[in-house]
């Protein structure tokens, strides 16, 4: 606890400086645009394969949970609800951790390490600006995004499962599904804890990465405390919003 | 600490950097006491001595990464430290830093690292920012490489390039830090040759931190030698290589044995 403090300060004062290196030139926005497309596009592979899996299993665990109770045709319920409220972001989240946020803290760890981000200071050039800004704000707006991917394969996978494998009516699966989903209560729910995963897990992988020690255990070290420290702040995060909204 | 009245001193013109009584730490090590130097303007200096005697600390204290534990500092007229971290990047724009590492941005082409101090600096119009950049490259012999990724190049080109980025701003002082480091016999000429030639067409100030005695000082006008915690020696380079002393000449002999200790003490401890 005496340590969680100070650490939580310097990730705030860390946030003020990324905050305010935020610029609306030509050359910030075209940084923000690549680092878009290296964190999110880069991403939505491996979060819409995770995803197509996760509704996949979890359409065949309900079916037959629901099926006991004589009540398979609320499997689009199930789906929908267990989807937009928990497993989407939660899920999403942490793959991001591990695909984007692990990639944005060894970058930065590798740019200390080889003098590039000295090199920037040195040119007068603020690397907060220039290397962390266009990371952070690339990973807080894939995030969202990334997570309607990672719920859109899991219902399509949910789908398939349900309707072409286990037999349910395609109606009552849609039926259902569009019933139960409140656009406001679940997907806005959804919005809410996917942006702030993406800004936690974001803020935590450049924090790390860019305070790292310049050596080859340092990198390493940035590498699994972004994961680590991600997907455990997701998960903790997870939990508040939850009692937040309910 | 440095004093408000210390921040008002006298200007040198002829005086690029000065150091004054100044002492220099890492934490509650000191590395440097009691240093007193004057760069002169249009002059190439060698800054020499042993790994770890303090060289490098000597230009973080330039460039005003260290702020020193006392003493007055003052680089391009103005006092160091500054108060804020937009004058410092003030200063720094009229400051050209070759870091040993070369500090290239590994995602962005030669070109684009040479242009960038333009593009953040300056509201140049595409075509003349180009030019700039081309005759920077031109002047360090990489023209045609102006497409290649640092990758791409070997350790005495990306040395260049990053001299070639230094420079783009066109500043008055230029620093290198261990500039030679990992550089063949061939590549360590090109790169003295051009420190040398740089400096006396642009009328720059140039400060070479080193260790590569025997090839540095034809090219230098003055030489620095830094060892024991301070300034030992203070003259041209005929001046140094005629030096009698024990210490500068176990240093310029390389002799195991001298007043330079090997063996790593910690302070307070004889």
């Amino acid at each position: 606890m005496r340590d969680l403090l100070p650490a939580l300060g310097r990730m705030g004062v860390f946030l003020a400086r990324i905050l305010g290196a935020v610029r609306f030139n030509r050359m910030f926005v075209a940084d923000t645009l690549h680092q878009l497309h290296v964190i999110g596009s880069r991403s939505v592979s491996i979060v819409a394969v995770g995803g197509a899996f996760v509704g996949l299993v979890l359409s065949l665990q309900g079916y037959r949970t629901l099926a006991t109770f004589g009540a398979s045709s609320s499997l689009g319920t199930l789906l929908g609800l267990s989807l937009y409220r928990e497993l989407g972001p939660v899920l999403a989240a942490i793959l991001f951790c591990g695909r984007a946020g692990s990639a944005m803290a060894a970058e930065l760890g590798l740019m200390r390490a080889t003098d590039q981000i000295t090199a920037l200071s040195m040119m007068a050039i603020d690397p907060v600006g220039k290397v962390v800004a266009p990371r952070f704000l690339a990973g807080v707006l894939s995030m969202p995004l990334l997570t309607m991917v990672f719920c859109a394969f899991a219902i399509f996978g949910g789908y398939l499962q349900a309707v072409h494998v286990l037999g349910l009516d395609a109606g009552f699966f849609w039926g259902s599904l569009q019933d139960s989903i409140d656009l406001q209560q679940d997907f806005g729910q959804a919005l809410v804890k996917s942006v702030a995963f993406g800004l936690v897990t974001s803020l935590i992988a450049t924090h790390v990465g860019y305070h790292t020690p310049p050596t080859i255990e340092g990198t390493s070290r940035a590498t699994t405390e972004a994961v680590v420290q991600g997907s455990l702040m997701v998960l903790c995060l997870d939990f508040l919003i939850s009692a937040l909204f309910y | 600490m440095v004093t408000a009245a210390q921040h008002h001193l006298i200007p040198d013109p002829s005086s690029a950097v000065i150091f004054e009584q100044v002492r220099l730490a890492r934490g509650s090590r000191v590395v440097l006491d009691d240093v007193n130097l004057h760069l002169p303007v249009g002059k190439v200096t060698a800054i020499l001595g042993p790994s770890g005697a303090g060289k490098s600390t000597l230009l973080h204290a330039i460039t005003g990464e260290l702020v020193p534990a006392r003493g007055t500092l003052r680089v391009l007229d103005h006092a160091l430290p500054c108060r804020s971290t937009a004058e410092l990047f003030r200063l720094r724009r009229r400051m050209g830093v070759l870091l040993q590492g070369n500090g290239l941005l590994s995602d962005l082409s030669v070109f684009e690292n040479v242009a960038l101090p333009l593009r953040v600096h300056t509201r140049l119009p595409e075509p003349l920012l180009a030019e700039l950049v081309n005759l920077k490259l031109n002047a360090v012999g990489l023209a045609d490489a102006a497409h290649l990724a640092p990758q791409e190049l070997s350790g005495g080109m990306a040395r260049r390039v990053a001299l070639a980025r230094a420079l783009v701003l066109d500043p008055p002082i230029m620093l290198y830090d261990e500039p030679l480091t990992g550089l063949d016999p061939i590549a360590c000429g090109v790169v003295l040759d051009l420190i040398r030639r740089l400096n006396d067409s642009l009328g720059l100030t140039s400060l070479v931190i080193t260790h590569h005695v025997n090839e540095t000082l034809p090219y230098a006008d003055r030489a620095i030698v830094v060892a024991n915690g301070g300034i030992c020696f203070d003259g041209t380079p005929d001046a140094l290589q005629a030096s009698g002393d024990p210490l500068i000449r176990q240093f310029l002999d390389g002799a195991p044995d001298g007043p330079i200790g090997f063996d790593y003490r910690r302070q307070g401890h004889a």
